[in-house]
């Protein structure tokens, strides 16, 4: 009899279950079905009333089962209408994120910046250091311990900036960065395996391609044993380092007044055409002995291209004055 | 220099490869930056002789033309221009002929009257700018025959060259050729003898005054010139190289230049006074008028040469004077050749503002030698082409005491070369890749060499100057390629290291870097609202940039007005450069400055930047808003101090100045000396263990009169809180109701904890009282 109370109740609680249409009723029907005044609480209660130990052993195991069934079925419909709630919370929460337009917040490196730090982790991996020095220099460090004294034909074509500082003409705007090679010898002793990057200066008319002021890099080895040939081996290898494995190098015969013997090195760009870079050249003894060193001793070279230059031949700039002109809509192409 | 391909395949036989030869003279040094071809004519026009000209009653812009080509035929041409008379011979372009524009030339009538080609101007055909008219051909010009033949225009290649200033002798095609002739193993022609120069008889003596000034100064007197054209080859290779023929005497000297870089002149000897030269420096204030017709003030150290009257005919080797000009009339001439120092001509041609092609070879410096005689030798054989009866009379040469380049011997060795080049040649083969070059050698077994440079290469004093030579006579291309094994560790130094982090912290707070110029307007730092003293700059070329700047911030704020007048007013920018103040040193105080302006924004956003920098890089500075920075906002600006020293500052710039420089928003800006900061390394911070134990976080809000500093209210209460605190914010101001007036109220939270245990009640409370009482002492209360 009881049994059939038991089963009849199951049927009605396993329908209750599947009815449920939300956490909140499934809860109100655990409550009913399993609580304390539950069906399944009261024939539990009944149970102890049996006479036939058999019938209690039946009846015990029947609400067991039954009462296990039942939970299963709350788990099973709680888990279907968690997901359900679930899928459709997300479903609210949907959201086009094509639709964000917040400003990126991150500034832009200028672009002689860029190709600077590039050309200093090129010699920093050929195993550089970076040396820099005042852009106020003296007529001294800029010429004359450059082999160019006073009146030097040369001085003529470096189109000088003086400044009113000291005694006339002692002070000037550097035109190059080949004082820094002086004070890096004055300072240091060899060996020296310094780039000296920084900002120099023309007296001349800003246009498409030339400024009064821009960039420069110059190279300087000081070692034992220094040759021509280990400056044609540490341009091509530069070369390959800075511009790609497709690119070549040259050297062909030049002059400056700081190197003998000078030179002008190219590239050879992949399609074969050349560029023309910098110039470069052996320490001239006269310069390592303004730098304080014993020419027998020490010989070296030095090399000296542009730093905007490679800039510009980088990202295409038709005008080397628009790079200079702090306008933000060149700034923020790069 | 231009170089004229068959002038230097005269002097040195290499074939007509002009690519290859191109290309030799460049790995030379001698750069080839363009090769020309001029002298082409145009096909299909022939010479004519005006016959006539009429009018027709119904043109009146033209005119017909009738010509003869020489065969008899009248041909005629409808012409636009009106400058021919009959007998003029004119360029005819005959029907089919196609124009260097394009245009070709067809049988076109005009008024149903056919033309039988076109009459050209000389811009027409290539040969100048002159569009005026048609161009008029010499009397006696052939008939019939193509212009070209009858101008005597020969078709010439030119080498445009880039010569260095240390291969003076390259600005002659003479010196090329031997730079050519010794790398392709050619011999170059000899120059003429030079025995049949000096003969008895009429002398045009010298006396050199200033002997530090001419080394040496040589005349030839020559008697039986007739005055008349040159050669149509000379003329052509003069027009070729860029010169103008004048006549034979002129175009002679002119070749000679070009060919021995030798400049020379010839005077009239008839006309020169006193049949004489001095060379002397002229007075202070002594007056020139050059050729060019330019009267010039001359100072003492500018060097005349005079006639033997001392009346100033010339400024040594610079510019002849207006009256020197050879005349048709002349029939003996005195050939000068000198040698001038070359300093001193450079400095007095760049005083004068004058450049010739005399002053660009004395610069240089030119051959005191036997490049003398020899230029002269090789004068006297080309005018004797136009002038047979030409005779060599009396020689004069005088040297004088200035240092002249000359025969001193280098002692050096294969070895000492090899070491400089990288090279393993032996001295025989160094030896014989110079010889050619005009520099005797000898060698010896133990690979000593004596080289002899020649005069006409001023530059060549020493072992390294060997070494070029024969690397360039070598080929750089065939040296070795060596990587030097760097015995330094490649790396960054703490600056320049923590620079580079220093634009990544800055990029990433949105800033974007600007590199305004360094020169200012003398008015650019008064109105940015920074005074004191500036370097400025002696000769600058425009007067917006004659100060150095001492401030990034004038630059800055341009770039902010430049970028709001194109409509982007929220510019965040920064700069990373130098300033150049005045200082007690031998150089001024140069040092380099972090500038950051950020447009549109209140000082908070500077102080942000300024909190964000102390995080990132370590930075420590005091920030104290009790002095203002001259510029910046009163009561919104602070100078950050780290002990005595200022080392930047925080803040808005003043109103005045955004309005001075055009700006409509608030500028927050951060200026910061870099060359403080970068050279700080941070601490390397140690590790304290953290807390296993609960934190608890306490709220206290303080009514604080606005004359305390939050600054100073964070202090009062971490001292109170003591070794508890681990975190302290002040997250809410507030001004308004139920605060009092002149007050406002400050909200922090602390969050407190015990490395070993966990808080209780009592602790919490303890830090409470205490914060009390110590904000009590500052006339804070707490609120609430």
């Amino acid at each position: 009899m009881m049994l059939d109370h038991v089963a009849t109740a199951l049927r009605e609680a396993l329908v209750r279950v599947e009815a449920a249409s939300s956490t909140a009723e499934l809860r109100a029907a655990e409550t009913e079905l399993l609580g304390k005044r539950g069906p399944f609480a009261q024939f539990k209660a009944q149970l102890g009333a049996l006479a036939s130990p058999a019938d209690k052993r039946d009846g015990g195991r029947a609400l067991n089962e039954a009462t296990q069934r039942v939970s299963a079925a709350l788990a099973a419909r709680r888990a279907d209408l968690a997901a359900a709630e679930r899928a459709i919370q997300l479903e609210a929460e949907r959201l086009d994120l094509t639709e964000v337009r917040i400003a990126p917040r991150r500034g832009h490196a200028h672009i002689v910046t860029q190709a600077w730090e590039r050309l200093e982790d090129v010699f920093i991996g050929l195993g550089f250091q970076v040396a820099e020095g005042p852009e106020v220099e003296t007529d001294w460090y800029n010429f004359e311990a450059l082999n160019t004294p006073p009146n030097h034909p040369a001085r003529s074509e470096h189109d000088t900036f003086y400044l009113d500082y000291g005694t006339p003409g002692s002070t000037l705007l550097r035109t190059h960065t080949s004082p820094v090679q002086i004070r890096v010898m004055q300072t240091l002793t060899p060996p020296i395996y310094m780039v000296m990057p920084g900002r120099v200066f023309r007296n001349e008319t800003a246009d498409a391609t030339h400024l009064a002021v821009f960039h420069q890099i110059e190279g300087l080895v000081v070692d034992r044993g220094i040759t021509l040939a280990h400056l044609a081996g540490t341009i091509e290898a530069f070369t390959k380092a800075f511009f790609g494995d497709g690119f070549t190098s040259r050297l062909r015969p030049s002059y400056f007044p700081f190197t003998e013997p000078s030179g002008e090195f190219d590239i050879r760009t992949p399609r074969g055409d050349w560029l023309e870079i910098g110039g470069c050249g052996m320490v001239h003894p006269n310069v390592i002995r303004a730098g304080g060193l014993d020419p027998e001793e020490w010989s070296g070279f030095a090399f000296g291209f542009g730093i905007d230059r490679m800039a510009k031949e980088r990202h295409g700039v038709g005008d080397v004055r628009e790079m200079y002109s702090n306008d933000l809509r060149f700034l923020e192409q790069f | 220099m231009k170089i004229v391909h068959s002038w230097l395949t005269d002097l040195v036989p290499v074939g007509d490869d002009v690519p290859a030869i191109a290309e030799t003279l460049t790995d030379l040094g001698l750069t080839v930056d363009g090769i020309d071809e001029v002298g082409a004519t145009v096909d299909g026009v022939i010479t004519a002789r005006v016959l006539r000209a009429e009018s027709h009653p119904d043109a009146a812009k033209i005119h017909r033309v009738f010509v003869d080509t020489g065969d008899g035929r009248e041909r005629h041409v409808w012409c636009g221009a009106f400058n021919m008379r009959a007998g003029d011979v004119v360029p005819l372009a005959t029907p089919g002929t196609v124009m260097p524009d394009g245009r070709r030339i067809e049988p076109k009538p005009i008024l149903s009257i056919a033309s039988d080609g076109m009459l050209c101007s000389a811009r027409e055909l290539g040969l100048g700018d002159d569009h005026a008219g048609i161009l008029i051909l010499p009397e006696g010009t052939r008939l019939g025959v193509p212009y070209g033949e009858a101008l005597g225009l020969h078709r010439e290649t030119v080498y445009d060259l880039d010569v260095t200033r240390n291969l003076p002798d390259c600005f002659g095609h003479r010196g090329v050729a031997r730079q050519l002739g010794a790398r392709l193993g050619v011999a170059v022609v000899d120059q003429p003898d030079v025995d049949g120069l000096f003969h008895e008889g009429r002398v045009a003596p010298v006396e050199i005054v200033a002997g530090e000034r001419c080394g040496r100064f040589t005349t030839f007197v020559i008697t039986g010139v007739r005055v008349g054209a040159s050669p149509d080859w000379i003329a052509s290779r003069l027009t070729a190289a860029g010169m103008r023929p004048i006549n034979n005497v002129v175009d002679v000297s002119n070749y000679v230049m070009l060919e021995c870089n030798q400049p020379n002149h010839a005077y009239d000897l008839d006309t020169l006074g006193g049949g004489g030269f001095r060379i002397r420096l002229a007075g202070d204030g002594e007056q020139l008028t050059t050729l060019d017709g330019a009267v010039h003030t001359l100072t003492g150290d500018d060097l005349l040469i005079c006639d033997a009257h001392d009346t100033p005919i010339g400024l040594a080797g610079i510019m002849g004077g207006l009256d020197t000009e050879i005349s048709e009339a002349t029939t003996t001439i005195a050939l000068e050749i000198a040698w001038f120092e070359p300093i001193g001509v450079a400095v007095s041609a760049r005083r004068r503002g004058l450049r010739s092609e005399a002053s660009l070879r004395f610069e240089r410096g030119v051959d005191p030698g036997n490049g003398i005689p020899s230029a002269a030798a090789r004068f006297v054989e080309l005018l004797r082409l136009t002038c047979p009866d030409l005779r060599c009379e009396g020689a004069a040469d005088e040297t004088a005491g200035a240092t002249r380049p000359g025969h001193r011997e280098i002692h050096t060795s294969a070895a000492r070369i090899n070491a400089r080049l990288g090279t393993e040649l032996s001295a025989e083969e160094m030896a014989a890749l110079i010889r050619p070059l005009g520099m005797p050698t000898t060698v010896e077994a133990s690979g000593a060499m004596v080289v002899l440079p020649p005069s006409y290469r001023p530059d060549i004093l020493e072992t390294v100057d060997v070494a070029e030579e024969v690397a360039r006579q070598y080929g750089y291309g065939r040296i070795g390629r060596a990587v030097p094994n760097s015995t330094m560790h490649g790396r960054l130094s703490v600056v320049q290291a923590r620079r580079r982090q220093l634009r990544q912290v800055l990029l990433g707070l949105g800033i974007s870097e600007a590199m305004p110029n360094p020169f200012l307007a003398e008015h650019d730092l008064a109105r940015a609202g920074l005074d004191g003293p500036v370097v400025r700059i002696v000769n600058s070329l425009v007067a917006d940039e004659s100060v150095l700047r001492t401030s990034l911030r004038p630059g800055l704020l341009k770039a902010v007005a430049f970028n709001q007048s194109h409509r982007r007013s929220g510019a965040r920018l920064y700069e990373i450069g130098h300033v150049y103040p005045p200082g007690d040193g031998e150089l001024p105080d140069e040092h380099e400055m972090l500038g950051v302006v950020l447009a549109g924004e209140p000082a908070p956003a500077a102080v942000d930047v300024w909190r964000q920098l102390v995080a990132a890089m370590g930075f420590g500075a005091r920030l104290d808003q009790s002095v203002v920075p001259p510029g910046l906002h009163p009561t919104r600006a602070a100078t950050l101090t780290l002990g005595k020293q200022v080392i930047g500052v925080v803040g808005e710039v003043h109103p005045d100045v955004l309005d001075a420089s055009g700006i409509d928003d608030r500028v927050a800006v951060v200026e910061l000396d870099l060359s403080v900061l970068l050279t700080q390394e941070p601490k390397v911070p140690t590790w304290k263990p953290t807390s296993r134990f609960p934190s608890s976080d306490l709220d206290l809000a303080f009514v604080t009169p606005d004359s305390v500093i939050a600054e100073k209210v964070d202090k009062a209460i971490r001292q109170a809180a003591g070794t508890l605190l681990v975190d302290l914010a002040l997250f809410d101001v507030y001004r308004g109701p139920g605060v009092p007036d002149g007050s406002r109220s400050l909200a922090y939270r602390l969050r407190l904890q015990a490395p070993d245990r966990t808080l209780t009640e009592v602790d919490v409370a303890a830090v409470r009282d205490r914060a009390e009482t110590a904000l009590r002492k500052l006339g804070a209360s707490l609120r609430g």
